[in-house]
């Protein structure tokens, strides 16, 4: 498990390093992992080997993964104490938002299954046909 | 050390350890909660977890920055656990790959949509331009979001209350939403969660299913990049 943190935290300052010194737009931590899939991906004997430290990393990922929910809650609870900055707009703020909210989930989810669809249909129109029964 | 009650209470308030049992005492109690309604939306652990721990400051008298010295080990952890990201992005990389264009197509639309309504409902709601300029970046996780709000001289820290505000509502929204329109696909519904509600749509979809997660992790990297180009150009199109 020390190796796995010892991984991720290499990649995390590497990514804190870069966005710093380039002035990127995408935050510390993405670009970590962007440099810990990379990483993965041209690995000495390729993507088939087995390293111990390959397993360890699978497990710690997985368990802060899944745990990820927790991370967030003290800076949700931040929100709490700073719900003061939605002063006597929090009506029309929370409307906004709400809206937004709805309708970026339904374009991005719309878009992108329309897409996967008509790709898949110009593949082989008999495929998507049984996907869609099965 | 028959001790007044109080004091020891005063001792144990001002210690770290307390917040960070406390924080990850509710957690798991809204977490167990959230699985024992099969994780029913509206039983977002996320979400029910905030209020009653703040609602427990608020009660004790506790300042943000008391609670936070001791949640800020949580906190740290979201940096790991982002990096984390790569690993199911890489073990499911056939099934990313595959789908890249329309990956691509959905995430500029998405973007788009978010950026543009957020502002334009801003503005017709009659808002000022410095909370418009605010809520604009509403969609990406909130250090970025902080900073394109800063850029711009708007409020980082309405920013950031914008975005949690954000995602905590997209992770509730998704699910019905994504099944009222009928997107069964999980790379698509994933995708959207982690577009519209950043972090906290994709620890949803993580719960959901592993596929969900993964092309949700991809969709927030994805847009924190397009939402820090487009924010400053829809606010000089659109904003007055």
């Amino acid at each position: 498990m020390i190796s796995a943190l010892l991984v991720l935290l290499v990649c995390e300052l590497a990514g804190n390093a870069l966005h710093q010194m380039l002035g990127l737009p995408v935050p510390g931590p993405v670009i970590g992992m962007s440099i810990l899939a990379a990483a993965l991906a041209f690995r000495k004997g390729g993507a088939s080997s087995r390293s111990p430290i390959t397993g360890s990393l699978e497990r710690t990922a997985e368990t802060l993964i899944r745990h990820m929910g927790l991370l967030f809650v003290p800076a949700g609870v931040g929100l709490i104490a700073e719900v003061g900055v939605l002063r006597s707009e929090w009506l029309p703020i929370a409307a906004g938002l709400i809206g937004s909210t709805l309708l970026s989930l339904a374009v991005t989810g719309l878009v992108m299954h329309w897409s996967i669809r008509r790709r898949a249909s110009r593949r082989s129109p008999d495929t998507v046909h049984d996907l869609e029964r099965g | 050390m028959k001790d007044n009650p109080f004091s020891l209470w005063v001792y144990l308030s001002q210690s770290p350890l307390l917040w960070l049992t406390v924080t990850l005492l509710v957690y798991a109690t809204t977490d167990a909660v959230s699985l024992a309604t099969r994780r029913h939306p509206l039983a977002n652990p996320v979400l029910h977890a905030m209020w009653i721990i703040g609602a427990f400051l608020l009660a004790t008298g506790t300042s943000y920055t008391t609670y936070f010295a001791g949640a800020q080990f949580v906190h740290f952890l979201l940096g790991p656990a982002t990096v984390a990201l790569a690993v199911p992005l890489y073990e499911n990389r056939r099934r990313v790959v595959s789908s890249i264009v329309p990956m691509l197509v959905a995430l500029v639309a998405g973007s788009v949509t978010a950026v543009v309504s957020a502002a334009l409902l801003a503005e017709f709601a009659g808002l000022p331009r410095d909370v418009v300029l605010s809520l604009a970046p509403k969609s990406v996780t909130a250090g970025v979001a902080m900073g394109i709000a800063e850029s711009l001289h708007a409020d980082p820290s309405l920013a950031a209350v914008a975005v949690i505000l954000t995602g905590i509502m997209g992770a509730i929204i998704v699910t019905p939403l994504m099944n009222r329109t009928g997107v069964t696909d999980f790379r698509a519904r994933g995708f959207a969660a982690g577009l519209a509600a950043h972090g906290i749509g994709t620890a949803r979809a993580f719960q959901v299913d592993e596929i969900a997660g993964v092309f949700s992790g991809i969709a927030m990297s994805l847009n924190a990049l397009l939402t820090s180009f487009l924010v400053p150009l829809v606010v000089t199109l659109l904003v007055r």
